[in-house]
């Protein structure tokens, strides 16, 4: 494929390497497969903004998390113990640090580049659902961070991962699942009004390995997740859901890569947003970013990649960019769906003519739409706490 | 003893080049117990008729009133008008994807009823409801007319009308697009309706067919936004042996809904 030099962006996948910024560079990136990655953080260019993987972000709002943040502070982690999980921290030089991936932008370098010891979780034989907070560094600070959950052969367990607090943190998740191991994540971001995250996951799923992901973004001023999944060996199946609630002001992206290069392994990708914006304020915000990547090699794929957005008010945005590359005709099955659209007035007169008042309406027609992504999390008291939290969030504008 | 009153009552759409008047000065009064058969061609305000007393957005109400028992109808949300004991059967339910059928008929009956049925004896008269409108159980757990066929959509429509008991149902084509099992079924529903409760109908149709079903006392001719001509269930047999010409000529035919 011949790209003109002039070309400025390629749409969904071409990263931020020295020269593929418009006005600077020979030749942008035509495929997720040629994705820049690595430790360093000087290996990458700082972001201007216009690169195709930066330029949603309010890079202003970032806190120089991707230039020159003083990552003064630190990010409390706290594991909660129990049977089968073994705790560690340890330092960057521990061989297993790396395992899940290798990072693909710079601010996920950058917090590689600065963490000075990471926890690392072990999760053993069938250990009753684990709790990890993630505390931010506090109003004003910036935190590096690195968490690495990683199951042994057939384990079978629930890791809520619960992050909460003020200031800015960029931080690299590592999942690495053993051959035959089964891992349900939950992943909540319950920022404080003020708070910043640009989180890399990293998800590695092993041989016949299981992972049912489900992802909750509801605080913090700007949240960008990054999320790839690699397949280690056949069998392998991953299921990333996710869930968000933008109101006036909020920037939530979540970015993901499914990179499908063994045979016979299944991804199937579901994120719903709601937005809710207030006139005079910034617009809710939200991007959703979905490759998927099925190579040459990874004969007998099944993918399905799914995103919704519920604009509830005017004031609000939502972008959404599926994006499919299939490098061999072997597949069982691939597609994708995305589709945005306002809040239904015809729902909203049907359901009021049936004596329902607008807010009761308006919360059915909400809950109805996060439904099927609140019904993957099996923990009872964090789904209520979840639905609790988005009823309070559409209380916040009284509609 | 309840009272619907129409008085005067004068619709406008917006449409290109401004608004459009469709009713142009309906008068109509159904009492409890009372069945009134709202006959017309297709444009001529029926429906116009129906969205306008339920509340819908598009419709402006330039001069008129509507009162139930006196209150004020004009004046209330789409909601309030509902819980005042108002009922809209729609010709075209709304999908409401992600809603089960089962967690609306509680709202809805929740809130007209002023406070959560207790959830066994409300099991059983869903379930006892569906029956009669030989709707399968299923149905409680899918989305709100999602996917629904039109038949199944009526059905649902006479279901709801069954457990929410207004005082005055305004029933819109509910008979549009049934075959003639679901034409009896669903006509046995209203007519359960009529012989339970003290109430009054308004059944809005094109085709007399239904009537067969369901008996009116009164049977009113619309035809350029107005009623035109009212009489007896022998109108309806008039109607159905010449059509609507008598009453067409001179009078334009408007669009509706």
């Amino acid at each position: 494929m011949t790209v003109p030099d002039t070309a400025p962006e390629v749409a969904g996948l071409a990263p931020e390497l020295a020269g593929a910024k418009e006005g600077q560079g020979s030749k942008p990136l035509a495929s997720a497969s040629e994705r820049f990655t690595a430790y360093d953080v000087e290996a990458f260019e700082v972001p201007g903004g216009r690169e195709e993987n930066w330029r949603f972000t309010p890079l202003r709002r970032l806190r120089g998390l991707h230039d020159g943040a003083a990552f003064d502070g630190t990010a409390q982690i706290a594991v909660s113990s129990g049977e089968g999980v073994t705790v560690e921290t340890v330092g960057r030089d521990d061989a297993r640090i790396g395992e899940g991936g290798v990072p693909a932008d710079r601010v996920a370098a950058a917090a590689w580049s600065t963490f000075r010891e990471a926890t690392v979780v072990t999760l053993d034989g069938t250990p009753a659902p684990v709790t990890i907070t993630v505390t931010g560094p506090g109003h004003g600070a910036t935190a590096a961070a690195h968490l690495q959950l990683r199951t042994t052969p057939h384990a079978e367990a629930t890791v809520v991962v619960e992050q909460r607090g003020s200031g800015a943190l960029a931080d690299n998740l590592e999942v690495v699942l053993a051959d035959g191991s089964r891992l349900n994540l939950v992943v909540t971001e319950e920022w404080a009004d003020d708070a910043v995250h640009a989180g890399a996951q990293h998800l590695s799923i092993g041989r016949d390995a299981v992972l049912r992901a489900t992802s909750a973004s509801l605080g913090g001023d700007l949240v960008r997740i990054t999320q790839t999944v690699k397949y280690r060996g056949p069998g392998g199946d991953a299921e990333l859901a996710g869930l968000g609630f933008a109101d006036a002001g909020q920037h939530l992206e979540q970015r993901l890569l499914v990179d499908h290069a063994v045979p016979d392994c299944t991804s199937n990708v579901i994120y719903k947003n709601a937005l809710q914006g207030v006139a005079g304020t910034p617009d809710a915000r939200t991007v959703w970013i979905g490759d998927v990547l099925i190579r040459a090699a990874a004969e007998n794929t099944r993918t399905f990649e799914l995103n919704r957005n519920l604009v509830l008010t005017a004031h609000a945005r939502a972008d959404s960019v599926p994006n499919l590359e299939i490098e061999t005709g072997e597949i069982a099955g691939a597609g994708h769906a995305s589709a945005t659209g306002r809040f239904d007035d015809e729902q909203l007169f049907y359901l009021q003519s049936r004596g329902i008042p607008e807010d009761v309406a308006r919360r059915l027609v909400v809950r109805g739409f996060f439904g099927e992504i609140l019904a993957r999390i099996t923990v009872p008291e964090l789904r209520a706490r979840l639905e609790d939290a988005i009823e309070a969030e559409l209380a916040v504008t009284g509609s | 003893m309840s009272t619907l009153e129409i008085t005067g009552l004068h619709v406008s759409v917006a449409a290109d080049g401004g608004a459009k008047e469709i009713l142009k000065g309906v008068d109509l009064t159904v009492r409890s117990g009372e069945t009134h058969a709202i006959m017309g061609p297709n444009g001529s305000g029926k429906s116009t008729l129906a969205y306008a007393i339920a509340g819908h957005p598009k419709y402006e109400i330039t001069a008129g009133n509507v009162t139930l028992d006196g209150q004020d109808i004009l004046a209330m949300t789409v909601d309030e008008r509902a819980r005042a004991g108002l009922f809209l059967a729609m010709q075209y339910p709304v999908e409401v994807p992600g809603v089960s059928m089962a967690n609306f008929l509680r709202s809805a009956a929740t809130a007209v009823r002023g406070e959560a049925p207790k959830l066994r004896t409300w099991v059983k008269e869903v379930k006892g409801a569906m029956s009669d409108l030989d709707i399968d159980p299923d149905f409680a757990e899918r989305s709100v007319n999602e996917g629904f066929s039109g038949g199944e959509k009526k059905r649902h429509e006479v279901l709801q009308l069954s457990l929410l008991k207004p005082k005055f149902a305004v029933l819109d084509e509910t008979d549009s697009g049934l075959d003639v099992d679901a034409l009896r079924v669903v006509s046995e529903g209203v007519n359960r309706f009529r012989a339970d409760g003290d109430v009054g109908v308004l059944l809005i149709t094109h085709y007399t067919r239904i009537l067969q079903h369901i008996r009116p006392d009164v049977v009113h001719v619309f035809a350029g936004g107005k009623v035109v001509s009212t009489g007896g269930a022998e109108l309806a047999d008039e109607l159905e042996r010449n059509g609507y010409a008598r009453f067409t000529t001179g009078a334009p035919a408007e669009a509706g809904v």
